[in-house]
């Protein structure tokens, strides 16, 4: 090979880049959060079940606020009527944090897992849900 | 007939993915098999064509230059075009790939009133870049999902790429970037018929490949959505090495993701391979310095010489004789 050393190490470098994700983790256990269904308003629940299903919220919830908030805010309309005919007001802090009253562990341990920064909290507080 | 067919191997990727993924619920092979096979192939295909590249010869120094060469000190030459040192030419290299300046260069001759006009035409350098530069940012922001934490450089390029707060899930500008400056490299091909002559189905089923990537991609992030957390636990599983499906994801992530490896394993068999190639250029990677240091074709045979001193030496008697001058005394 002509000037083989200046191209294996160029690969070298390559190789390195390329398998970075690999060599990073190595020696990792990596344990994919559980997000905490442990509110007290959760635990007086009979039947422990959110505005919709678990499998649509895990997927859509952050458009379903979305849609939320240009409801209220730009057409004032204010209820909610889910898949199963049960009327809910729009409001994160009012209905969704009522129950899931610990940001910590329920919202901040998917996002910081999949690094979502939500500009949610720019304006809402996390803590009037709680009643606090 | 190029086109069609490119745009058919493409249809076909996407269909065997939803069907295998999201019918027959193939999800070990579409989710663990094919990306590790397929990053299996790029890396291996990669190095073995660098390695073959480097073992062919460069029997002249050949490197294009468009700027004055170093010659008398009261001359001033161009240190970047016309390099003479290694530095300039690592200087030259890093301004070639990152920004594309033979590209630049680009012309386009056209008839005006009867004459023959050459003018600049950057659109081809401007789409290209464009393609590049979202490519590289969207590749970093992928490192999300193979990340645990995820690094703060990692945050930062996402916080920018996102930070007009479109939508939610947050429109990323470089989805918007890619798919205009891959519509464009395409319709290029498409719409010029001197382009389109000279193309071939290995020039445009990259293009739709590429494309399909992103379109599934963008379709998988703001539409259909999938659980972004059981994606980053494939992930992190597979980059560890124990891969688990902790979750049901939806078929449009097996679409995205068999087209990421399909395109990883095409890549080192195909034109994309310039991105190796590029360093591999002698019009590129030489010095402009064959005033200055000699060449040596690596192939040259030892030549037999007989130089006038060898020849001086054998008849230096009968020259002498004859009474023909003579260089050496003795």
């Amino acid at each position: 090979m002509y000037n083989g050393g200046k191209i294996i190490a160029g690969l070298i470098i390559f190789a390195a880049i390329i398998t970075s994700p690999f060599l990073l983790n190595i020696g990792k256990a990596d344990e994919a959060p559980q997000p905490s269904l442990d509110t007290p308003a959760i635990n007086q629940m009979s039947e422990k079940k959110c505005v919709e299903s678990a499998e649509f919220m895990r997927t859509g919830h952050m458009q379903m606020l979305n849609d939320w908030r240009d409801q209220v805010v730009r057409n004032g309309d204010t209820v909610y009527v889910s898949n199963s005919g049960q009327e809910y007001e729009m409001s994160l802090e009012n209905s969704c944090l009522k129950c899931h009253s610990n940001k910590q562990e329920f919202c901040d341990s998917c996002h910081t897992y999949a690094q979502v920064d939500p500009y949610c909290w720019d304006c809402h507080t996390d803590t009037k849900g709680a009643g606090q | 007939m190029k086109i069609w067919s490119s745009l058919l191997a493409v249809i076909a990727l996407v269909f065997i993915a939803w069907v295998g993924a999201g019918v027959l619920h193939l999800s070990t092979f579409f989710g663990i098999v094919l990306p590790y096979l397929a990053l299996i192939i790029f890396l291996a295909g990669f190095l073995l064509r660098v390695i073959k590249w480097g073992k062919s010869p460069v029997p002249f120094c050949i490197p294009t230059t468009c700027g004055q060469q170093e010659s008398l000190p009261w001359i001033k030459p161009n240190k970047i075009e016309n390099p003479t040192t290694t530095w300039g030419v690592i200087w030259r290299m890093i301004l070639e790939i990152t920004l594309f300046r033979s590209l630049f260069r680009n012309t386009a001759t056209e008839k005006h009133d009867g004459n023959l006009a050459i003018g600049s035409a950057k659109w081809l350098w401007f789409g290209s870049l464009l393609f590049h530069w979202s490519m590289l940012v969207i590749i970093i922001r992928h490192l999300r999902f193979f990340t645990e934490p995820v690094p703060v450089l990692i945050q930062g390029l996402e916080f920018m790429d996102s930070f007009l707060q479109i939508g939610i899930p947050l429109l990323y500008m470089t989805d918007v970037f890619i798919v205009l400056a891959l519509s464009y490299l395409f319709l290029r091909r498409v719409a010029i018929p001197k382009v389109k002559y000279i193309s071939q189905a290995a020039d445009y089923f990259p293009l739709l490949l590429l494309l399909g990537v992103a379109i599934s991609g963008i379709l998988m992030r703001y539409f259909f959505r999938v659980d972004v957390v059981g994606v980053k636990e494939l992930a992190m599983g597979l980059v560890t090495f124990r891969p688990v499906f902790s979750a049901e994801i939806g078929p449009i992530f097996y679409i995205h993701l068999t087209l990421v490896s399909c395109l990883f394993a095409y890549f080192p068999w195909s034109k994309l391979m310039h991105a190796g190639g590029i360093f591999m250029s002698p019009t590129r990677n030489l010095a402009n310095n064959s005033r200055m240091v000699r060449h040596v074709n690596p192939w040259n045979y030892a030549v037999k010489t007989h130089t006038y001193d060898e020849y001086e030496e054998e008849f230096r008697d009968k020259m002498k004789k004859v009474g023909l001058p003579l260089e050496g005394e003795g």
